[in-house]
């Protein structure tokens, strides 16, 4: 071949690739600006097509407050029982040898893997009025489905996961050897845990905290199904934009809808922002 | 005995990493565990702090059993093969942490830690995080923090596995100061012979689990025990069967013999030899530098034998050598004895 | 002596730790899943076997695979696009687009939902342009597999990318050194790379899209037989207090999304035998 061919040839080659790369990078932002950013747009935009005064109204509509109170619990509660629970298991699953380790991780991640719909069947089945643990539950008049204690209870059962999933794997990368170094100085558990182990789960932690909080806010499937749609009562906001919408209240659902669009974006941020710092810490 | 282990037997699974250990150390000395990996030494000296815990036998350290005492009470300081320190905690806090275990006093503490930085040489660096410091510095601190409790008992795996060798040998020497300056008992872990035979008092050789020998370096190098220990202490060959070798005829079947590269010499084919029944013929195979010196190795009658040689004498691949073995190690049943080469003996009486 | 009693561990704090551990897991996953087969035994074989066969249900389970398997397979060619382009390219708003993937996680299912359907029905922005064509998208098949696209979308760019990321250049320069062309140093030295990654994201994708509801049930419409996926059929026997045939429908669903993984694992194992024998 002469060499003004092969030149030829290894321009077009590059001009190639170049044309692969526009195409790639067109065909990837077209997508995601399709299916992710025209949804939001639509949320604001919707929410805002009666104007200012028909939004206002609709956010602060008794019963969108309401819904956000019970958001708010249900997302806080979730998050603190999480997190005890992941700091815990974690602890355990990375810290310790013992028989079944991995049954328990695989049980663990059972809330993660079953349709949301289910997981507010089981705890039907179980508090609800067939449920074998309702006439314990009522003797103490304790009511759980359709009422707020069911809410919270779906949207942990949901979230359990989570917290814990983002620790065991930075504290099993970790090892164990500074651990052993701290106990062999006669260092008691909790000392251990404080002053030694959570300095290296720190962005981990905060990290699974922010993904509990986005999916606990959301949580749909679940909630309908232990709700019975009390409003005023067990309504959180995903379910308060639901009845909204089912009503024909298309602008007030989009309202509503739109909060929670900006507590997504939120998080999204403070995911994006923790994710950075936790690599820049060297912790992922 | 100021540490004694007695019948330890310890599997991981299905796997025996420590297989019927028994020894005894005195107080003050410092012990080398040597042996080549995986051979079970870190197992080792994790029982004897406390990290592993023996299927069966019994650990005493100053004559009380610790076999059930919690590794936090033992009072053992152990460095880690990586150091372990803790990674989030500056070089003081590391230092200070077992003593704030203990509640000591803040005075206590800040004096006994000064103390130690002042000891390891690294003032000033007290707020500098592990990541901030050489390996060579760490080791030092890890030393340190390991120290400061005051143990009665040192534990160091592998303390200078992790350091490049030029500051390794100067961190040797300083170690060893170090503990006997300090005067506390001391194990540590390497599988360079070099650094056991030159940093300790007494070497312990283990091998698939078991003790093979504990002794003197002088004594091991001189009398090795077994087989295994004689190899591995030397570059040394050991022989199924050397009655065909010229002057080892008579030794019986059965009986292993150990060749040390000190024991053989070569010569070029045209050099005037002195005990000719005794030379074999020998090709050389490989010839490796090391140094000061080439490793050769060269095969004769089927055997792979090693050897050394001096820079000046430079050799080919293929070469045809006269060998000449003096001497051999013969290890029957349960014991070792050295063997002259006979056939040298012989020649030399009828020259005589 | 007793080896078990013999045991201890070095780091204290075992038993509170896992005490805490299990009994937070029993009290508030593993009882209540266990009603779920308490609640199932109280059918007997044939009633469990009609109410799973019945049309509506049958349907149901249908639609959520057919959908779910179609929005993973597209998921998957947006999904190698994305880490592609993500890794290997440099261009202004990388970042952007690269924090928004994990926008499905973040946004509620049922505002995704709402904003979907409006956007899609026939009068919405996008669904009025196809409308004109005479195709219909919200409240038909290609609707709910719009939603579980948008779902599954994070599960796969996040399992590609990091095995990309790792991925030796290297290895890709030398294909082209080779003299290979651009198309096949993809296909015959990339992507088998990225494929067991790949297969993981589809698992993924495929296991939310199957048991998705939020973000669906808005868009489908629930006509029966047509586009009432089985989440909803889960629902609906719920409000009608059938709760054991609810709990059948949940079962076989399980079931499914169960074997389903298990496929996939199954393929997984077998690919990375190739790869490590061929290597
Ligand atoms: N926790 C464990 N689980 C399973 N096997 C182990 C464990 N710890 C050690 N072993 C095995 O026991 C044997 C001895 O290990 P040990 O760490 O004591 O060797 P070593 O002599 O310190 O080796 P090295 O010089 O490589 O550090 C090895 O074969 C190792 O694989
Ligand atoms: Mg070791």
């Amino acid at each position: 071949m002469s060499q003004t061919n092969k030149a030829i040839q290894q321009k077009s080659t590059n001009s190639n690739a170049k044309g692969v790369k526009v195409l790639l990078i067109s065909l990837g932002v077209i997508f995601i600006f399709i299916m992710l950013v025209i949804p939001m747009i639509a949320v604001i935009t919707y929410a805002f097509q009666d104007g200012l005064k028909a939004y206002q109204e609709a956010i602060f509509d008794p019963y969108t407050i309401k819904a956000l109170q019970l958001t708010l619990l249900a997302t806080v509660t979730a998050v603190a029982i999480n997190t005890v629970f992941g700091l815990f298991a974690a602890w355990t699953i990375t810290k310790f040898k013992f028989r079944g380790k991995q049954l328990l991780t695989t049980l663990i991640d059972i809330p993660f893997a079953i349709s949301p719909v289910i997981a507010g069947l089981v705890l039907v089945l179980t508090f609800g009025k067939i449920g074998w643990a309702y006439d314990f539950l009522n003797a103490y008049d304790i009511k759980i489905v359709f009422a707020v204690p069911g809410i919270i209870l779906a949207t942990v059962f949901v979230t359990f996961p989570f917290i814990s999933r983002e620790l065991i794997p930075v504290l099993s990368a970790q090892g164990t050897d500074e651990e052993e170094a701290a106990a062999l100085m006669g260092a008691g558990g909790f000392n251990i845990f404080r002053k030694v182990t959570l300095p290296h789960i720190k962005w981990a932690l905060l990290y699974g905290i922010v993904l509990c909080t986005a999916r606990a806010m959301g949580e749909f499937g679940a909630v309908s199904v232990i709700s019975g749609h009390l409003r005023g009562k067990t309504n959180t906001l995903p379910l308060h934009v639901e009845i909204l919408y089912n009503d024909f209240q298309l602008t007030s659902a989009f309202a509503v809808a739109s909060i929670l669009v900006i507590l997504a974006v939120i998080i999204l941020i403070l995911r994006n922002l923790i994710e950075y710092k936790a690599k820049k810490a060297g912790e992922k | 005995m100021y540490v004694e282990l007695k019948n330890i037997d310890k599997s991981f699974g299905s796997f025996q990493a420590s297989n019927d250990v028994n020894f005894g150390i005195e107080q003050g000395k410092l012990i080398g565990l040597l042996g080549p990996s995986g051979s079970g030494k870190t197992t080792i000296l994790r029982m004897i702090a406390g990290l592993e815990t023996p299927d069966s036998g019994d650990i005493y350290i100053n004559g009380v059993r610790v076999n059930d005492i919690p590794a936090g009470k033992r009072g053992i300081g152990f460095v880690f093969q990586n150091y372990a320190l803790f990674r989030y905690m500056s070089v003081f806090d590391n230092i200070a942490y077992g003593l704030e275990v203990q509640k000591k006093s803040k005075e206590e503490i800040k004096d006994r830690v000064s103390e130690l930085i002042k000891l390891i040489g690294l003032e000033g660096m007290e707020k500098r995080k592990p990541n901030q410091l050489s390996g060579g510095q760490r080791q030092r601190v890890a030393f340190a923090r390991a120290l400061a409790p005051n143990p009665q008992l040192l534990l160091l795996d592998e303390p200078f596995a992790a350091i490049d060798a030029k500051v390794r040998q100067e961190l040797r020497s300083w170690l060893k100061d170090m503990i006997y300056k300090i005067g506390v008992t001391s194990i540590f872990v390497t599988h360079d012979q070099d650094e056991a035979i030159e940093v300790a008092d007494e070497i312990i050789i283990t091998n698939h689990g078991r003790v093979e020998q504990k002794g003197s370096p002088l004594e091991i190098y001189k009398h090795p025990e077994t087989p295994f220990v004689a190899q591995f202490i030397g570059q040394s060959t050991i022989l199924e069967d050397c009655t065909r070798l010229n002057g080892f005829a008579e030794v019986k079947p059965g009986e292993k013999a150990v060749i040390r590269p000190e024991f053989i010499n070569i010569t070029r084919k045209d050099e005037v030899q002195k005990y000719i029944s005794a030379v074999e013929e020998g090709t050389i195979e490989a010839i490796a530098y090391r140094g000061s010196y080439f490793e050769i190795k060269v095969r004769v009658k089927g055997i792979l034998l090693t050897t050394t040689a001096v820079l000046e004498d430079v050799y080919e691949i293929g070469e045809k050598v006269g060998v000449l073995i003096y001497r051999l190690y013969i290890f029957d049943e349960d014991n070792a004895y050295l063997l002259e080469n006979k056939a040298m003996v012989d020649i030399n009486s009828v020259f005589i | 002596m007793n080896k078990k009693r013999h045991r201890k561990r070095v780091i204290p704090g075992f038993g509170l730790s896992m005490g805490v551990t299990l009994a937070m897991l029993s009290l508030i996953v593993l009882i209540p899943i266990a009603s779920i087969f308490v609640s199932a035994s109280g059918l007997s074989f044939n009633e469990f076997i009609k109410v799973v066969t019945a049309r509506d249900v049958m349907s149901g389970y249908q639609v959520s695979l057919s959908c779910a398997l179609t929005a993973a397979l597209i998921n998957c060619v947006f999904g190698v696009i994305l880490a592609w382009i993500l890794v290997r390219y440099e261009f202004p708003g990388k970042g952007v687009l690269d924090g928004l993937i994990e926008l499905p996680f973040a946004l509620p299912t049922a505002v995704a939902g709402i904003a979907l359907t409006s956007l899609y029905s026939d009068k919405g922005w996008i669904g009025h342009a196809f409308a004109q064509i005479g195709i219909s998208i919200a409240y038909t098949k290609i609707g709910i597999t719009i939603a579980m696209v948008f779902i599954g979308i994070p599960f796969v760019v996040r399992a590609i990318q990091p095995v990309l990321e790792k991925l030796d250049k290297q290895y890709e320069e030398a294909s082209h050194m080779l003299g290979a062309s651009g198309k096949r140093t993809f296909f015959r030295v990339i992507f088998p790379e990225i494929f067991p990654a790949m297969l993981t994201g589809f698992g993924l994708a495929l296991a939310r899209g199957i048991g998705e509801y939020g973000s669906v049930v808005f868009i489908a419409g629930n006509i029966p037989y047509e586009t009432q996926i089985a989440p909803l059929l889960i629902m609906s026997k719920l409000e009608q207090f059938k709760y054991q045939d609810a709990t059948a429908v949940a079962l076989v669903l399980l079931v499914i999304s169960f074997v389903l993984l298990l496929l996939i694992n199954a393929v997984q194992v077998h690919m990375s035998k190739i790869t490590s024998t061929s290597h």
